[in-house]
């Protein structure tokens, strides 16, 4: 469904994306793995077209992304896909509810007067309930945040969601849940899913297929058990979170 | 030094054509999307309504403090404090009006603007608007750009008019000047074009005011602290561009005859 091939992504004179080569096939889990500042975020912000490529190709579909200059073109490729931010990204001035329903209103033609059931259904549909539909993000715990935010994503129905570190700052029990959201989610609407995380933990529960990013470039792609296995040294360090191996020296020299 | 004023001189022009494709973005989304009423209505009321108070009072006093001056002056030249409402009326709609207004609308709304717009740059919900298919230029700056230009020209007229009000009460009760010689000195001296040479200036203030606030929110970076730099950033460089505009746009109108 999404092919990258070649993408590269400079900020001045630092490489963060340097030859990024990934397929994310249609239905499936793909979770992107690699340390912090290792340009995960940078990838799937590309993607959504939040950054613009310095070269390569995003093939969606098989049409090339990265040449649509069209603001109007580009607002249209977002609709097919939705993003979790990192901290939730909820709109502070407006209630849970009318946060869940915002993008209904410019991405859909769905009537105000369906608002009230969609935003039950949704907030259900992450474990939550319709009351909380009144509260403001700011009465809200960090997991909470998450899961509306997701129900926002959830409620334009997307073909694609990016998540973007979903169980960073979060204990492990409401990271599991988050997790257990994200399988329910793909079983139940059929979506394609990319993850950015560094949650050993959750990759393996919740991918179908991992890609590891290092130094701009993807290190190894594979399933789970690929990457249980692996004989790759830093990415048996990243599995293993060991602080002794090549990554850590790497991090020496510089 | 020669690099640090290389770095001063590209930043400046980095932010001024930031500015101006801002600008240009406005104009397209304008003619293109649907207009957002509810948000134009909200800031309106932000920007204007809520700024009423603060620009009257400013008016007000400024006015007193005209009319306590020229008094005195005109008064020790000439034995009589004469013109008092002339003087007032005249510095108020041509400079002192707009001027005033303007720099207590930018310290008090622009400021705001830049503050909410920029907490939003920095925790994603700008990013969050383009994903959810919003164009933030559609709806976080347009929306507040027309709330600055319909506000600021509505908020000028009654400046001025707390202005005359406070010139009238010191001259009357303060300066012992008659009621009807000061009302008649401004209607004798000060004519349509004096209102319309201030009136107009105050357009051009409002989108220098809109589009500096909003630019310096949109392009925020950097956490709490790049929240407080945009923000004291959009108030100074508005105060300093009021001052530096009102001279050219002086010396435009008064060429035009205005």
């Amino acid at each position: 469904m999404i092919e990258i091939k070649h993408l590269q992504k400079t900020f001045g004179e630092k490489h963060v994306l340097k030859d990024v080569n990934l397929n994310i096939p249609k239905g499936k889990t793909t979770c992107i793995l690699g340390g912090s500042g290792s340009g995960k975020s940078t990838l799937i912000k590309c993607l959504i077209g939040l950054l613009e490529v310095s070269g390569g190709q995003i093939l969606v579909d098989g049409r090339d992304i990265t040449k649509i200059t069209s603001e109007v073109k580009l607002a249209a490729l977002r609709r097919r896909f939705g993003y979790l931010f990192q901290e939730g990204a909820l709109f502070d001035s407006m209630s849970v509810g009318q946060n869940v329903t915002f993008g209904l209103k410019y991405l859909t033609d769905v009537p105000e007067k369906d608002y009230p059931k969609i935003i039950k259904e949704k907030l259900a549909l992450v474990g939550l309930r319709e009351d909380v539909a009144k509260l403001n993000p700011s009465e809200l715990s960090g997991g909470m945040k998450k899961r509306v935010s997701l129900a926002r994503v959830l409620a334009v129905e997307p073909e694609v969601i990016l998540y973007d570190e979903p169980t960073t700052g979060l204990d492990p029990i409401m990271s599991d849940i988050i997790s257990d959201l994200i399988i329910d989610l793909k079983a139940k609407l059929g979506v394609t899913s990319i993850v950015i995380t560094h949650d050993m933990h959750s990759a393996f529960k919740i991918a179908d297929y991992i890609a590891f990013l290092y130094e701009g470039n993807i290190l190894l792609y594979g399933t789970p058990e690929d990457f249980r296995k692996t004989d790759n040294p830093y990415v048996k360090q990243f599995v293993t979170g060991s602080s002794h191996g090549p990554i850590q020296m790497k991090l020496m020299k510089e | 030094m020669f690099a640090s004023v290389g770095r001063y001189v590209l930043n400046v022009l980095n932010e001024v054509g930031g500015s101006a494709d801002m600008l240009r973005s406005c104009v397209f989304w304008l003619w293109r999307s649907k207009f957002e009423w509810r948000q134009t209505v909200e800031q309106s009321v932000n920007i204007g309504v809520n700024s009423f108070g603060v620009t009257a009072l400013t008016s007000l006093f400024t006015g007193m403090v005209l009319a306590l001056q020229a008094g005195n002056t005109i008064g020790s030249i000439f034995g009589d404090p004469i013109f008092v409402g002339t003087l007032v009326t005249f510095s108020l709609v041509r400079e002192l009006g707009p001027v005033l207004t303007s720099v207590v609308v930018s310290g008090r709304a622009g400021a705001a603007v830049t503050a909410q717009i920029g907490t939003m740059a920095v925790t994603e919900q700008i990013d969050a608007l383009y994903t959810l298919g919003t164009n933030p230029i559609r709806y976080l700056v347009i929306p507040r750009m027309v709330a600055f230009v319909c506000t600021l020209p509505v908020l000028t007229l009654f400046s001025n008019l707390f202005g005359v009000i406070g010139g009238y009460l010191v001259s009357v009760y303060a300066l012992n000047v008659p009621g009807e010689v000061y009302l008649t000195d401004i209607t004798s001296f000060v004519d349509i074009e004096d209102f319309m040479h201030g009136f107009i200036k105050t357009f051009f203030f409002a989108l220098m005011i809109g589009t500096v606030c909003c630019y310096k929110g949109i392009s925020t970076r950097g956490g709490a602290e790049g929240v407080g730099k945009s923000t004291t950033g959009a108030v100074v460089t508005t105060i300093v561009l009021i001052l530096v505009l009102d001279y050219f746009l002086t010396a435009i109108l008064t060429a035009f005859g205005i």
